[in-house]
């Protein structure tokens, strides 16, 4: 099983999901914060909308059109007032 | 990165959906040598998206392996199209980099997406498209034990809520906002398509309404219920996820970048589905909804084309012609109601890019003007959420997109100067 690092985490997760999917059933419901500090998720699931761009090895990508590999390192800045682009 | 990632083919094709993989296939004899690029991390595009536990039905994997078994088929996944480099190439980012794509062919086979209308509570976690959750299902998204409310209109409700109750979500109810009339009229016709009225037939549910429409969905953080009006009542259901889209709309934002002439929002193509800009034909859902059965004919009617055998290509039209019928009958079927533009309160979020609420726009005249007062549309995805929303809404047309398509990486755009500082590898062909 492929281990992502997650806000420096380790954590496991099954092979050959997205980072949307993987996001999802480690619990991160909420992968960022929008410009008004509202919590969003991935919404159309297909490279479109970017509500699901998150930072992956240091660069902002889409977590439903990444599939996860080993030692990959997400940050999330879920936090609030921590949002924005980025 | 290097120019070792840049390319150089006879026949580029972008899209690797049913359209995509019939062109190259009908292609490939030829000789041609043929690259697909597509943006997502496997081949199959909307319908047959492929992911961990997908069973794919047999028709697409008999496409794929025969298209994986063509030697002078190449296909890059994870490759997005972000721009153009006229004449002929096209600028893709990929994992690895950046890279410019030069053809003396080109196909479009962009296919289409969800349209997303805007209403109180959408933009909470939990809430994504019909055919969006589907496919966030298809990538591993885990839905198992969880209370689903399928939304919108179109068929698209029913293949979403079949793939969240294979994967044990229970699926409470299915909202689809055309009315019952349409939908036995439309059902009545379906004989002409057989094949069509057995998956009809296959996906039914007992938990289908017509005539009803979500208005609001509740939630904190997260959704937690949502609120469907029909003639007779409102409802309120706990859930914990609302799948809701409503139809389709052809993703024609290359073409137009390419200068191809658009016509009632999709690419405007002749009987052998060429565009209107030389050596460049579109085929599939970009040219107009249809479904799987009318992208794969146009995807080889184009490949045929391209690959210079206009007469078979011709000889397809009449199987074209059925399936054309067909997405007529589906659009009459499902002509949203006006109503669902009294969804949005003022506060209610148009642009999710930028956080423009309603009460931003409905004093605009136009997209200019609105973009001006707002920054609508100026985000991440450049107007292809609040784009469609708005024309549904105002009767805006979405404005005309620009290069990059997509956030890019400033390597990515540094390839733009190979073109220019390096000659191709190889003489040109005549027709080039
Ligand atoms: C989310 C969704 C789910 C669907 N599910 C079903 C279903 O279950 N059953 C059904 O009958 N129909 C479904 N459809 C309808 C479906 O679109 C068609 O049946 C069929 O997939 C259309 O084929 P196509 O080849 O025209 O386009 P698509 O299958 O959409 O393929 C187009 C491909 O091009 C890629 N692409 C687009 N732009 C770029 C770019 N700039 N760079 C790189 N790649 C790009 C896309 O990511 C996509 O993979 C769905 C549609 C959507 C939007
Ligand atoms: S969920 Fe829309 S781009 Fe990923």
């Amino acid at each position: 099983m492929p281990e992502l690092i997650v806000n420096d985490r380790p954590q496991q997760v099954a092979a050959g999901i997205s980072v949307a999917a993987a996001l999802a059933r480690l619990g991160h419901g909420t992968v960022r914060i929008s410009v008004g500090g509202a919590p969003r998720a991935p919404l159309c699931g297909m490279g479109v909308c970017q509500e699901c761009r998150v930072r992956i090895d240091g660069r902002l990508q889409l977590a439903c059109q990444t599939v996860v590999r080993d030692g990959m390192r997400i940050s999330l800045e879920t936090l609030l007032g921590q949002g924005g682009q980025g | 990165m290097s120019v070792a990632l840049n390319r150089e083919c006879d026949l580029l094709i972008v899209g690797a959906g049913p359209a995509g993989l019939a062109a190259a296939l009908e292609a490939a004899p030829s000789g041609a040598r043929i690259v697909i690029l597509d943006d997502n991390p496997r081949p199959g595009g909307q319908i047959w998206r492929d992911g961990p536990g997908v069973r794919l039905p047999r028709a697409a994997r008999r496409l794929r392996s025969r298209v994986a078994a063509a030697a002078n088929i190449e296909i890059l996944c994870g490759a997005r199209v972000v721009a153009a480099c006229p004449p002929k190439a096209l600028l893709i980012e990929m994992p690895e980099g950046g890279a410019l794509v030069s053809c003396t062919k080109l196909i479009l086979c962009t296919g289409a997406r969800e349209r997303l209308l805007p209403f109180p509570g959408w933009t909470l976690p939990g809430v994504t498209g019909a055919g969006g959750l589907q496919a966030l299902i298809k990538g591993g998204l885990d839905v198992a034990g969880e209370r689903v409310v399928v939304a919108g209109s179109g068929p698209l409700l029913l293949a979403g809520a079949a793939t969240a109750r294979t994967a044990g979500a229970k699926v409470l109810q299915i909202a689809e906002q055309a009315g019952r009339e349409a939908l036995v009229r439309f059902g009545r016709g379906l004989w002409r398509w057989p094949g069509k009225a057995l998956q009809a037939l296959r996906l039914w549910s007992p938990v289908y309404r017509a005539g009803s429409h979500v208005f609001e969905a509740l939630g904190d953080q997260r959704l937690e219920a949502v609120r469907i009006r029909s003639a007779d009542a409102v409802l309120e259901i706990a859930c914990d996820r609302l799948a809701c889209g409503f139809g389709l709309i052809p993703n024609t934002q290359l073409g137009e970048l390419l200068g191809c002439a658009i016509v009632n929002g999709a690419i405007a193509v002749d009987a052998l589905q060429a565009t209107s800009i030389a050596d460049c034909y579109a085929a599939g859902e970009c040219t107009g909804f249809g479904g799987s059965e009318l992208a794969l004919v146009e995807g080889r009617i184009a490949g045929l084309a391209a690959s210079g055998q206009p007469a078979r290509a011709a000889g397809l039209a009449p199987q074209r012609e059925r399936w054309r019928r067909f997405a007529a009958a589906l659009e009459r079927a499902f002509v949203l109601d006006p109503v669902l533009r009294t969804l949005p309160t003022p506060d209610t979020l148009v642009c999710r890019c930028e956080d423009v609420p309603y009460a931003a726009l409905a004093g605009c005249r136009d997209w200019v003007e609105a973009k001006l007062a707002s920054r609508c549309g100026m985000g991440a995805c450049q107007g292809r959420t609040c784009g469609a929303a708005v024309e549904f809404l105002f009767g805006w047309s979405p404005p005309a997109p620009r290069p990059p398509l997509f956030p890019v990486r400033t390597e990515t755009l540094l390839r733009l100067a190979d073109r220019r500082h390096s000659p191709p590898a190889r003489p040109a062909e005549p027709g080039r």
